[in-house]
């Protein structure tokens, strides 16, 4: 068998990238689906792509300003939800609105510099550096551990909000971090995964895994282990195929869903036997 | 019953233009069964959230247990009221089972980096079987019909062990069996846990009829608080509903000669 595909360092680097970024998107992704607000990838790398045509315009690293813009969107969707007694999915709208608006002015504004911040929108696995790595451990290890620490106060506030509040748990509090976090992992997974391919990636395992289990627990397992193998399984592909590595990461995710969905048991119907019925009757 | 643990003065609820509590006082002692009825939109159900915090208050001064519900420690507070919301609000499609929603009601009782105990698990299988939905514990919690998730809900409360017990319109939609029986249940958990009760409901037919106390809310304020037998009259209903006299003679359900 042909292992050659281990012994590049950039390989190396994307294989790591994809545990790591597989892991920490896996997981959000649960949090993403339950609260249906799928929309927090696109308008997330909408809100890097702005920071970081700014961050080229006044002259510093436009990744800084990717992150910032990101954190600052993250931190702004719940109150704006809670403030204007909106859905967290429309005030997202109008953050993502907002953001386009500033891009296409920095767009106008600074000619010629639009793919350099481009590049980050698109981003590619197979340049990671080792430092990127280091930074997704260091999401992922924040995300694995946030879940397993406040296990209970995230599944009450993503069960509801009002019944978690009742209870006398901080559910607002929770729900806001709940969104940072999310926001925190796309900043950082961004530049090694990519804008686009970050929203699929978040998406589709938790959508997968949704089809296979009544239990959060391996809703999160599943999720993140989804995550991995597209990634594994998109790079393998790309690799030996000599395509695109984004293009089949992203297929992989969706044949995974594509698949739970056909095997979910959540879509067998119980079989109706005459003894059913004649129980009925009586 | 001479200790007040709910004191209600002068509260006042908005919500945006709408002014949902007009300046309420209400006082409540340990141990009373308060049914809270009056048309939809009267202002019930802010009326109980007042008293676990959940809404937030204009003006005046909520006293729950001796202490402010708006203060510093509302979490602790809210952790020995226990309440069911109206049905239908919970999102059907959480992957959750009964025995996990149950559990809930012990999360703010065990507080952070806690994890439930035997003895907690316990608590929740226990208040499930006095429920009566043992058998559907780890079913998850969208595959429930309307009754049985208030049942739920209301077992959620039992594991809470709370002080007080708060419920909002638990009967709405039910039919009527599930309506008589979830009444009953109100009224032994009430008694077997000397509990605080108190119990919304638009619904006259479910007007726990061994309720201590009536309070009519009507636009926001309290048109009428006394025994049910002094209060639920043709006249005191015929103003609450805005309906001629003779017409709620005909439609009014009879608390009277139900309660003899």
């Amino acid at each position: 068998m042909d292992l050659s595909i281990f012994s590049y360092l950039f390989m190396q680097n994307a294989i790591l990238a994809g545990l790591l970024g597989g892991i920490s998107c896996g997981i959000i992704g649960v949090f993403v689906v339950l609260m249906h607000m799928p929309f927090i990838g696109v308008a997330m790398s909408h809100a890097a792509f702005a920071g970081a045509l700014m961050g080229l315009w006044l002259g510093f690293d436009p990744v800084i300003g990717a992150s910032i813009f990101c954190l600052a969107a993250s931190v702004v969707v719940g109150p704006l939800a809670d403030r204007g007694q909106l859905s967290p999915e429309t005030s997202l709208g109008v953050i993502f609105s907002l953001m386009l608006g500033i891009a296409f002015l920095f767009i106008g504004i600074i000619p010629n510099t639009r793919s350099a911040a481009l590049d980050l929108l698109w981003g590619s696995i197979l340049t990671t550096s080792g430092e990127d790595i280091v930074l997704l451990a260091i999401v992922a290890f924040l995300v694995v551990a946030i879940v397993l620490l406040f296990e209970k106060e995230i599944r009450a506030t993503l069960f509801n909000r009002n019944v978690a509040l009742a209870v006398g748990i901080p559910a607002t509090l929770v729900l806001y971090c709940i969104i940072l976090l999310t926001g925190a992992t796309i900043t950082v997974t961004l530049r090694s995964i990519g804008g686009l391919l970050i929203f699929s990636l978040i998406l589709n395992p938790a959508a997968a895994a949704y089809q296979l289990t009544y239990s959060l627990k391996r809703m999160y397992l599943l999720s993140a282990t989804f995550g991995v193998l597209s990634c594994w399984i998109g790079l393998i592909i790309s690799y030996y195929l000599n395509i695109p590595s984004g293009a089949t990461i992203v297929i992989t995710s969706s044949l995974v869903f594509m698949l739970a969905a056909i095997f979910s048991p959540k879509r067998k119907t119980p079989e109706l036997t005459q003894s059913s019925i004649q129980e009925a009757k009586q | 019953m001479t200790e007040a643990v709910i004191q209600i003065e002068n509260a006042v609820v908005s919500y945006r233009e709408t002014i949902a509590l007009r300046g309420v006082s209400l006082a409540v002692e340990k141990g009373e069964f308060i049914a809270v009825i009056g048309p939809n939109g009267s202002g019930k159900t802010t009326l109980l959230t007042v008293i676990n915090g959940l809404v937030h208050l204009t003006q005046g001064q909520v006293q729950v247990l001796g202490r402010d519900i708006n203060g510093g420690n509302r979490h602790a507070l809210r952790r020995q009221v226990g309440y069911v919301a109206q049905v239908s609000n919970i999102d059907q499609r959480m992957p959750i089972s009964v025995r996990e929603v149950v559990m809930i009601g012990r999360y703010g009782l065990l507080g952070f980096f806690r994890q439930p105990s035997r003895r907690d698990w316990l608590l929740a299988d226990e208040a499930l079987s006095m429920v009566g939905m043992t058998h559907l514990a780890k079913r998850p919690i969208g595959h429930l019909s309307g009754g049985e998730q208030q049942r739920v809900a209301i077992a959620r409360c039992l594991a809470q062990e709370p002080d007080i017990f708060l419920l909002d319109e638990p009967t709405a939609s039910l039919d009527w069996k599930a309506q008589t029986e979830i009444l009953e249940l109100v009224k032994r958990i009430h008694d077997e846990r000397h509990l605080t009760t108190l119990f919304v409901t638009h619904d006259l037919d479910a007007l726990p009829h061994t309720c201590d106390r009536v309070i009519l809310v009507k636009d926001g304020l309290i048109v009428g608080d006394n025994t049910p037998d002094k209060l639920i009259s043709t006249e005191t209903l015929s103003r609450l509903y805005n309906l001629p006299a003779e017409v709620v003679e005909v439609r009014r359900p009879h608390i009277h000669t139900r309660s003899h």
